[in-house]
């Protein structure tokens, strides 16, 4: 399985102020029954973006966005937390973000998201201030050198492990990598 | 060789260390997470079915299928078959998903606890029933409430989808180590008070990303007073603390409890797993990143105001002010009205089930709030064993008796409105008294607002039809 390589991404924020988004925001359980793992963009906050009879909310900062211009999701600390769907980031990424930058990331969403080719941003809390006051701001991501910058050339690093980070820049599953070990899971299996 | 590598080697070790190094097949580098050794695989229908094709892309087949382990319970229904003998799933696609899962289980020779099977049920209460849970295995499943398993001192942690491919193709998962953290129950629990509130006073203490990062080991007199059931309630929510991974020692509970269970190892291979699994212990001395101490002995029954589960308080103190944009955001759909006692709240709705609280003790618990009395008239009040065994043990106790008549729905095990997928859900504007683990924003359904508590909590809730204390219930028990 593999996606678009991650380098580089210039493009505009959609920011989300809310602290502890749960995937069940991201994506709400009605839209699991899926067997397949296309076309879930459309559910992407589904309940945040229209209303009880499906009309698009005014309110909501996802309509009228252009995802081919607004890439970047920037949201309150705590992003993606509660379940292990992986129709979180599968929705997310297929709304058209390329990433997403909080100051504190859920573990398996994390996970998930690198797997997809949805790069998870860890930001200090200074720089996601800055970033959450900004929604629609121009930001550049370098995954090469892990690196933000945004406003007047401001820069700010972000930790990624170094493996899914190889995995995203080659866009790559790392099953491949799981898949060449098979003589030591048989040495292991032997034990 | 030198003093110092001895010693270092020799060096306390934590349970965690323990199951860690027992299942690393490659050790992680700078470069690569370590390759983990999976010995316990499950699978469910909502997770699975994207896991499979990429296999059956790839040409790839199931690499341990005896390892491997299937169950339906989140998209099933827990209405009875028609007198066709048809299931009335809520949507085709819900059926269609049972039907992919059991498809792809008898191409790749994958055991499957399918409708009807009298074992089946939901996948974080039948692996311990099964006996298919063990300490010192690791468990993964493409679901985040894995960390149930931890109670019998294992590894189980939940996974996404794309990991569930390559558990499937190779056994294993690509993990760097964790960081590890003890939360410590001092004292004994006070009457009246159980796991459920346990966990939920933690998760307020330490935040909902307060075990971010971390595997958990719970310790404490509290923890080891607690049975198996109360055990895997507390690691059952570790993932709403952020941590991956929750697990308590085995001790004599713990193997008192698996003893001839179906999968549980018999004759001589049960004294040899039990001398290896008292090996399973933190030393002295272990290093944790991070300790918590929590007050047992302060602890009181608790349950959630807010859509986060670390907005949790006891029951008997009032609605919170808010003062964080988030909180303010919270108390707006949550509607309580602040400085006023949560017994003021109605309910329209009360759920007994879910991984956190189906197991026959909460069913029990409920039942002794519930014996001769009678649901509010108008709150629907749902009880949904977590498995057929769970059920046919309840029967057996003639607790259905008590609930339906009392007034609430006896309903066939799955995971209902924990998740709202199956169609069992509330309406939008709707406050729902719930024993699951998760109360965001539309979990239980558009709209619905959810209150996370204790089964005892949530049957005084029922019959009071409004949040209502337990205590005085338990406590009449016991003076009559
Ligand atoms: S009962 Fe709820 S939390 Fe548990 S497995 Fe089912 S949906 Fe997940």
């Amino acid at each position: 399985m593999s996606f678009d390589p991650f380098q580089t991404l210039t493009s505009r924020t959609v920011v989300l102020h809310q602290e502890n988004i749960d995937t069940d925001q991201i994506i709400p359980a009605r839209f699991l029954t899926t067997t397949v793992k296309d076309g879930l963009g459309k559910s992407a906050f589904y309940d945040w973006r229209y209303d009880e009879d499906g009309r698009p909310k005014n309110s909501s900062v996802f309509n009228g966005v252009n995802p081919e211009t607004h890439q970047i999701l920037v949201a309150g600390s705590n992003f993606g937390c509660g379940s292990s769907r992986e129709h979180a980031p599968w929705a997310l990424a297929d709304f058209g973000f390329r990433a997403v930058i909080s100051s504190d990331i859920a573990d398996i969403f994390k996970s998930n998201a690198q797997k997809n080719g949805l790069l998870p941003v860890e930001v200090d809390e200074e720089t996601h201030k800055k970033l959450l006051a900004s929604p629609g701001a121009e930001v550049s991501i370098d995954l090469e050198n892990c690196e933000v910058t945004f406003g007047d050339g401001e820069k700010g690093s972000f930790p990624i492990e170094a493996f899914a980070r190889r995995c995203l820049l080659d866009g790559v599953d790392p099953l491949g990598h799981l898949l060449n070990q098979v003589p030591d899971i048989e040495a292991y299996e032997a034990q | 060789m030198s003093e110092l590598s001895s010693s270092s080697q020799s060096s306390a070790k934590s349970l965690f260390d323990k199951l860690w190094e027992r299942h690393v097949v490659v050790e992680e580098t700078a470069e690569a997470p370590a390759v983990l050794y999976i010995d316990l695989h499950l699978i469910h229908e909502v997770t699975s079915p994207q896991a499979f094709s990429v296999l059956d892309a790839r040409g790839l087949k199931v690499r341990r299928p005896d390892k491997t382990f299937g169950t339906l319970d989140h998209s099933t229904p827990t209405m009875p078959a028609n007198a066709k003998g048809e299931l009335p799933y809520a949507t085709p696609e819900a059926k269609s998903q049972v039907e992919t899962l059991i498809g792809n289980c008898k191409d790749h020779g994958v055991e499957l606890l399918n409708m009807g099977d009298p074992r089946r049920g939901i996948v974080h209460v039948i692996g311990p029933e099964l006996g298919l849970t063990q300490p010192g295995k690791t468990i993964v499943c493409g679901d985040s409430h894995t960390s149930t398993h931890g109670a019998f001192g294992a590894l189980a942690f939940g996974i996404g989808t794309t990991e569930v491919g390559h558990v499937l193709a190779t056994q294993c998962v690509l993990q760097r180590k964790p960081k590890s953290m003890r939360v410590v129950f001092d004292g004994a629990l006070p009457e009246g008070v159980g796991a459920k509130d346990m966990a939920l006073a933690m998760i307020a203490q330490i935040g909902a990303d307060g075990g971010q990062g971390c595997a958990i080991e719970f310790a404490g007199e509290a923890v080891r007073a607690l049975s198996m059931d109360g055990r895997m309630t507390l690691c059952n929510m570790s993932i709403e603390a952020g941590a991956r991974f929750g697990m308590v020692a085995p001790d004599d509970t713990t193997y008192d409890w698996l003893k001839d269970r179906d999968y549980a190892p018999k004759g001589l291979a049960w004294n040899e797993a039990l001398a290896d699994w008292m090996e399973l212990k933190t030393e002295l001395g272990a290093h944790f990143d991070r300790e918590v101490h929590v007050d047992a002995t302060k602890i009181r029954p608790m349950i959630t105001y807010g859509v986060s589960p670390d907005a949790a308080a006891p029951i008997d103190e009032m609605a919170p002010t808010p003062s964080t944009e988030a909180e303010h955001h919270a108390a707006d759909y949550m509607k309580f009205e602040a400085g006023k006692p949560f017994s003021n709240v109605t309910v329209d709705r009360v759920f007994i089930g879910s991984c956190t609280n189906s197991r026959l003790s909460d069913l029990r618990e409920a039942a002794i709030v519930m014996r001769g009395r009678k649901v509010k008239p108008g709150v629907i009040t749902l009880i949904v064993p977590g498995s057929e065994a769970v059920k046919r043990a309840a029967e057996a106790e003639k607790l259905h008796e008590i609930f339906l008549a009392a007034g609430a729905e006896w309903r066939e095990p799955g995971c209902s409105m924990c998740i709202a997928m199956n169609g069992d859900s509330g309406k939008p504007g709707e406050l729902v008294v719930s024993t699951s683990n998760r109360n965001f924003i539309g979990r239980q359904g558009k709209g619905v607002r959810t209150v996370l508590a204790s089964p005892a909590t949530a049957a005084a809730s029922a019959i009071e039809g409004h949040i209502a204390d337990p205590r005085p219930y338990l406590f009449a028990r016991e003076s009559a």
